[in-house]
């Protein structure tokens, strides 16, 4: 009888951890469908990134409240979580506040996250009212509204329960309570308490703390399906995060190829293509033609809406906003994962990234300005996405606008994006 | 105006210093070939020893590139290249940060590696060295406010080359709301520049050139071509081109000095 609680606690924390794990293979697996890019090298400095950016949330800081209400809620995560360590192996083996041996050490540090738990509570009340009270702009794009809108909110209400849960597992935690040390905050809740018997105390307390349990293990589930993926995807991202000058874009190596064929004199034109026979496809349709970065990226973006925020194009109006492309990348590597879970492998079912999720109009009205990069507090790139969907639509279809092609046809014929002859490019010196 | 080509130069048998990467909007725009003759201008007062392409030049691919077609951007790059190599070229300053970014980022992969530096990088290590001059000058104690071009700023990290020129000629620099790495795109890259804009509520030129007017600059100072050309237009746009001028930093330092 006595057994009972420890075998529900083992079952719970197998059943939870399980099913977490099946999910994180399953997100490992959707990004290898990716392309494969090298983001092996220098390796000092990724790990300084990744330190800085993830670790130390350098970037949330440039905008200050939102930035330090967030160090608030994530220390208060990390930190209190080592009071976890404790719940395992109280549940595990019905014992009850094992770490209390450890005497003015124990109640110091279980003050800590009392205080901290307070903080979190309260920076997450001022993150709900900028989102439903003071409808910070960015939170109410068109791309937020149902699942992502709700899924803000729900984590929110997610962090206030499992924070009050724990405050009032200490609140009534009697014996605990007659200490009188490490409880800076639940020492003013225990008063509510004060007219209930040691019965239904000893109760609510062990109600609020298997509640508590089984929240992690809910919260811990919920991530798959969350934009709160960030908290553990966002250290892998900053780490194979670009380090090149954000002005850069890669050179197609099969392009590449190619030109160097046509631009060698000493080439025979009928000679078979040596390597690949199959040609390759220039640019992305679709999340396969993405590499595993762009496509970690999306599973990573935490929906801020910091980018969007500083898109010229969006600001002014456009189709465009770099979350959206994130979000769709990933909704649509969600669905292509879907379909191999169902089938075993992919098979394309005719819908594409471009165009059944990303439009054309989107893409064109990107002026690759990097304002998206600089903005991500975690180093997602949507404008690599931008440009490698652009690449599909100008190489594969020849499907850029008017405008463009004539620039292009100018370039191609004078050597400039607009018709005046090459022989006339020195001609300002005697103007 | 001595503007000595490459093909001159190497008929002499001498080397320039540096070489100087017009590009297509400092060859052929009207008011983009103002700066390029205020920068020559520069230049040969301070006996830099430089030289351009000329006839041999051609546009560096940037606008194909970001328009999504990597096969003209690089043979482009690669028609560039052989000449520039051909030329035994080892340092390339320009005055347009989409060709700064291409030749400086893009080039080395393909065979071309130079040192790219953009023009206000040079002016400023030309005064460093003293071997360029600007004393306050017409610009002391105007309010002027400088707009950074994305291709120099976010896409390659330089915000204080500029910033220090303007310090140098004295101006009362006020920055905008949004500036530096937080600095609002012109609208003109990702060439944009030679296309309409797709639909929306406003044009991104205007925004931006409504922020830098609400500086109450005389002056809006920049260091691209194109950016020039856009906050031109939304000058023109907010019907200020009487009272506020739209000018290149290399411009601004020629007429401080009167050169
Ligand atoms: S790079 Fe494109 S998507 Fe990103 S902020 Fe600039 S215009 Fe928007
Ligand atoms: S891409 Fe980055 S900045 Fe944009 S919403 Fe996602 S996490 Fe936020």
């Amino acid at each position: 009888m006595h057994l009972i609680p420890n075998l529900l606690f083992a079952l719970l924390l197998i059943v939870g951890v399980g099913i977490f794990v099946k999910n994180i293979k399953k997100i490992i697996r959707n990004i290898k469908l990716g392309k494969a890019i090298d983001r092996s090298d220098n390796a000092d400095k990724r790990w300084k990134n990744m330190l800085l950016v993830a670790f130390g949330q350098s970037k949330m800081v440039s905008r200050p409240l939102s930035g330090i209400l967030h160090i608030i809620v994530y220390a208060g995560f990390i930190i209190i979580n080592i009071e976890v360590i404790e719940i395992l192996i109280d549940g595990l083996f019905g014992t009850h506040r094992i770490f209390k041996f450890a005497g003015p050490l124990y109640t110091f540090l279980i003050g800590s996250f009392e205080i901290l738990a307070f903080m979190v509570f309260v920076s997450v009340i001022i993150f709900w009212m900028r989102r439903m009270v003071i409808r910070v702009p960015r939170f109410w794009n068109k791309e937020m509204t149902s699942w992502p809108k709700n899924d803000a909110l729900n984590i929110l209400y997610f962090e206030m329960v499992l924070m009050s849960l724990f405050i009032i597992m200490n609140a009534t935690d009697t014996a605990f309570q007659q200490l009188n040390a490490g409880n800076p905050i639940s020492q003013f809740v225990t008063p509510l308490f004060s007219n209930f018997s040691v019965d239904s105390l000893h109760f609510i307390e062990r109600a609020a703390w298997w509640i508590h349990v089984i929240g992690i293990f809910i919260f811990l589930n919920y991530l798959y399906y969350s934009k709160h993926l960030h908290i553990l995807l966002a250290f892998p991202n900053t780490f194979y995060a670009n380090l090149n000058p954000k002005g850069q874009l890669d050179n197609l190596e099969s392009v590449t190829n190619e030109v160097k064929l046509m631009m060698d004199p000493n080439a025979n034109p009928y000679a078979a293509p040596l390597e690949d026979a199959v040609p390759s496809k220039f640019g992305a349709s679709d999340v396969t033609d993405l590499t595993w970065v762009q496509l970690m990226n999306a599973y990573t973006c935490t929906e801020c809406g910091r980018c969007t925020s500083v898109c010229p194009a969006n600001i002014t109006g456009k189709e465009l906003s770099p979350r959206a492309i994130m979000m769709k990348t990933r909704d649509r590597l969600e669905e292509v994962g879907k379909i191999i879970d169902q089938k075993g492998s992919f098979e394309n079912e005719g819908k594409q990234l471009l165009n059944d999720y990303i439009t054309p109009e989107e893409l064109w009205a990107c002026t690759s300005c990097n304002a998206c990069v600089e903005a991500c507090p975690v180093n997602i790139n949507p404008l690599s996405i931008i440009m490698d969907m652009r690449r599909f639509l100008v190489m594969e279809q020849s499907a850029a606008p008017q405008e463009l092609n004539v620039m292009m046809t100018n370039i191609e014929n004078n050597g400039a994006p607009w018709q005046y002859s090459q022989m006339d490019r020195l001609n300002w010196k005697d103007e | 105006m001595n503007v000595p080509t490459m093909a001159e130069m190497m008929a002499q048998g001498k080397q320039p210093e540096v070489l100087f990467w017009v590009g297509c909007a400092g060859s052929y725009d009207d008011r983009a070939k103002k700066i390029t003759k205020a920068f020559v201008k520069i230049l040969n007062n301070a006996k830099v020893e430089f030289a351009v392409l000329g006839t041999e030049e051609s546009c560096s691919g940037d606008p194909a590139k970001r328009s999504g077609n990597e096969f003209l951007f690089q043979m482009q790059a690669m028609t560039n290249i052989e000449i520039l190599n051909a030329y035994e070229i080892k340092k390339i300053v320009t005055a347009c940060p989409h060709c700064y970014n291409t030749l400086k980022n893009e080039y080395p992969e393909l065979g071309g590696k130079y040192e790219v530096i953009h023009h206000t990088e040079l002016l400023q290590s030309l005064i460093n060295d003293g071997r360029l001059k600007i004393e306050g000058g017409s610009f002391k104690g105007q309010r002027i406010t400088f707009h950074d071009p994305c291709y120099l700023g976010r896409a390659n990290d330089v915000y204080e080359a500029p910033r220090e020129l303007l310090e140098k000629m004295e101006v009362e620099l006020v920055e905008m709301n949004r500036c530096k790495s937080n600095g609002l795109c012109c609208g003109a890259g990702g060439a944009q520049m030679f296309k309409e804009a797709e639909k929306g509520t406003n044009e991104i030129f205007i925004e931006r050139t409504d922020e830098a007017l609400s500086t109450k600059s005389s002056i809006i100072a920049t260091g691209c071509p194109f950016c020039n050309t856009m906050i031109t237009d939304g000058v023109k746009n907010a019907n200020k081109e009487n009272e506020v001028q739209v000018l290149d930093i290399a411009e601004m330092i020629v007429s401080a000095n009167k050169l």
